[in-house]
């Protein structure tokens, strides 16, 4: 098991690494907010302590880290969203495109 | 089957993080991606929901909601100009969630609730503290010293790197005895406490402007935390998560050393700008420097055809970001080119200078990075440089003998003309003299960005 898990740390490392590689600066800071806000991920560990009442203990360490993952998704992905709406082209033509639907009209 | 169908929203959240992440290689395509990533993550949270060791749902609710109320105004209320200290916070909270997920899981196998830990769960649940809480302690000075509550100065004491050392080690040696047997609580303990403090004692003596690296390095052991809670829980998404935050940040981290010329080494153990660079600085005091006023800068920009704007930390100190788009326009409206040239690690986090001018709606076709624009300089009319100094210090490039020798800099010394907005004669963050201030080329506009950059627009007005 200890070692399928390596297999899976590794190999998902090297994905990211492969495509964050290619991330321009342009688009660092939402990059980390977007990182950022994947980690909280760390919600679905947080979820079962907080909810398999082994002990209270467990359980409101559970719930603190429940309320501090969601912070981070919530906030996370809604920062992500809030700064890449900002970045536009000088297109006047994609312009109008990007400010009512982005990216809907070339995406397919 | 349960089990499986948890499995399969967690492969789902996986394929649509990547891709989420992918998406940011493109800005056209960023936004629609990262939406996509968000749905994956609601998959992820329905699918843990349904785990069978969840028997009550009343504290999973109540921390829902309450990190929804707190998250919500910490996404859309955060002026952008605040978004690093920002970032620093929520690193500090994820890694805290780590950190409790880790104690909590540790708690319950000592007291018998659930099955003994064995050696590789153990050294899994030491990572997972030891990183997270060092994370949430560097994050929450870095915050302080982002927003400024903590001096952004480095500060340090003598014998400083010995005693982060030793504390390092004996923090390991406590790591080491309680995953050969868990039962030592005062180890797990006491070993959370010293990587408590070392996080503290880290980031302390690291200058603000060397910010950017620190962020991105809090970020890559955020993220190895939470891939050692995937390892303590035998959780997949917890793993892949953090290996793609973990790789992020670390890739992020080389590339901020890097345009700094600095190795990781450097940057944490250095506490640049504390005193060795002081010697430089005397030398420069009698050169000359030429000050202009507003209005003859301004009627050189209105005539300029070729104009490059070089923002530095000293825009999103003054928020001068809108004054920035204001004079560009202008300048365009009389048939000039104006672009945007953007070093690495100006400002205080990874592309900090592009969200600002993003957020004043300058199109990011206009911003070049380094590499791009550097060719672009000797045939400028005005290279405008608002607040960024070591950024653009020949001596990095020209002077062996200068601390910053081989940093990479944006060639504003090869432009014909250079506009400089300053507050004062003070030097950068480095504590090193700037001789691109005392060039025949370069004028010195003194004053607050913002105030200088509205009487510039003014001025342009009327020319």
């Amino acid at each position: 098991m200890l070692i399928l898990e390596l297999y899976i740390f590794v190999l998902a490392g090297f994905v990211g690494f492969m495509v964050i590689t290619r991330v321009p600066p342009l688009l660092h800071t939402p990059l980390m907010s977007a990182t950022n806000a994947i980690s909280g991920i760390s919600l679905v560990g947080s979820l079962v302590a907080a909810g398999s009442q082994r002990s209270s203990v467990a359980t409101i360490l559970g719930f603190i880290a429940v309320v501090c993952a969601t912070t981070n998704i919530v906030g996370g992905f809604l920062i992500t969203d809030r700064m890449l709406k900002m970045f536009k082209r000088d297109d006047p033509k994609a312009k109008t495109a990007t400010e009512t639907k982005p990216a809907s009209t070339e995406s397919k | 089957m349960r089990e499986n169908l948890t499995q399969l929203t967690y492969l789902a959240a996986a394929i649509l993080f990547i891709l989420g992440l992918r998406s940011l290689t493109r800005p056209d395509k960023a936004r629609r991606g990262m939406q996509q990533a968000a749905v994956g993550m609601l998959f992820a949270i329905c699918g843990t929901l349904i785990n069978h060791e969840i028997v009550d749902y009343r504290w999973i609710a109540a921390g829902l909601v309450l990190g929804a109320v707190i998250g919500y105004p910490l996404g859309m209320w955060v002026p952008t100009t605040a978004l690093p200290q920002r970032i620093a916070a929520a690193l500090s909270f994820s890694a805290l969630a780590a950190v409790l997920v880790g104690v909590s899981e540790y708690y319950n196998a000592l007291h018998g609730v659930s099955p003994a830990l064995d050696r590789a769960h153990m050294t899994a649940i030491g990572f997972e503290v030891l990183l997270g809480s060092l994370t949430v302690t560097g994050s929450l000075v870095a915050f302080g010293k982002l927003q400024e509550i903590l001096p952004s100065r480095p500060l340090t004491f003598p014998g400083q790197n010995v005693a982060n050392g030793l504390l390092f080690l004996i923090a390991f040696s406590l790591f080491v005895l309680v995953v050969l047997d868990p039962t030592r609580t005062y180890a797990f303990y006491g070993m959370i406490a010293i990587a408590t403090l070392l996080g503290v004692l880290m980031v302390v003596p690291i200058g603000g402007a060397d910010m950017p690296v620190v962020v991105a390095l809090l970020n890559s052991y955020c993220g190895l935390a939470a891939a050692a809670t995937g390892f303590a829980l035998g959780n997949s998404i917890l793993i892949i998560c953090g290996a793609l935050d973990g790789a992020s940040g670390f890739l992020l981290s080389i590339l901020m050393s890097k345009a700094m010329n600095r190795s990781f080494a450097n940057v944490l153990f250095g506490a640049f700008g504390g005193g060795a660079p002081a010697a430089a600085v005397g030398a420069g005091g009698a050169l000359p420097v030429r000050a202009i006023s507003a209005e003859d800068a301004a009627i050189q920009l209105a005539y300029a055809t070729r104009v490059i704007i070089v923002p530095g930390y000293g825009m999103a100190v003054a928020q001068a970001q809108h004054q920035v788009r204001e004079l560009a326009e202008l300048i365009e409206k009389r048939g000039g080119e104006v672009k945007y040239a953007i070093h690495p690690v100006a400002g205080r986090m990874p592309g900090h200078m592009n969200v600002l001018l993003a957020e004043a709606n300058v199109p990011y076709d206009r911003l070049y990075d380094m590499d791009e624009i550097n060719g672009e300089f000797p045939q400028t009319d005005v290279v405008l440089v608002i607040g960024a100094n070591d950024v653009v210090n020949p001596a990095a490039r020209d002077d062996p003998k200068s601390s910053i020798y081989g940093m990479p800099i944006l060639d504003v010394d090869r432009a014909k003309t250079v506009i400089v907005l300053k507050r004062g004669m003070a030097a950068g963050f480095a504590g090193i003299e700037n001789m691109l201030f005392h060039a025949p080329a370069t004028s010195m506009l003194f004053g607050d960005a913002k105030a200088s950059l509205s009487k510039l627009v003014s001025e342009v007005k009327a020319a």
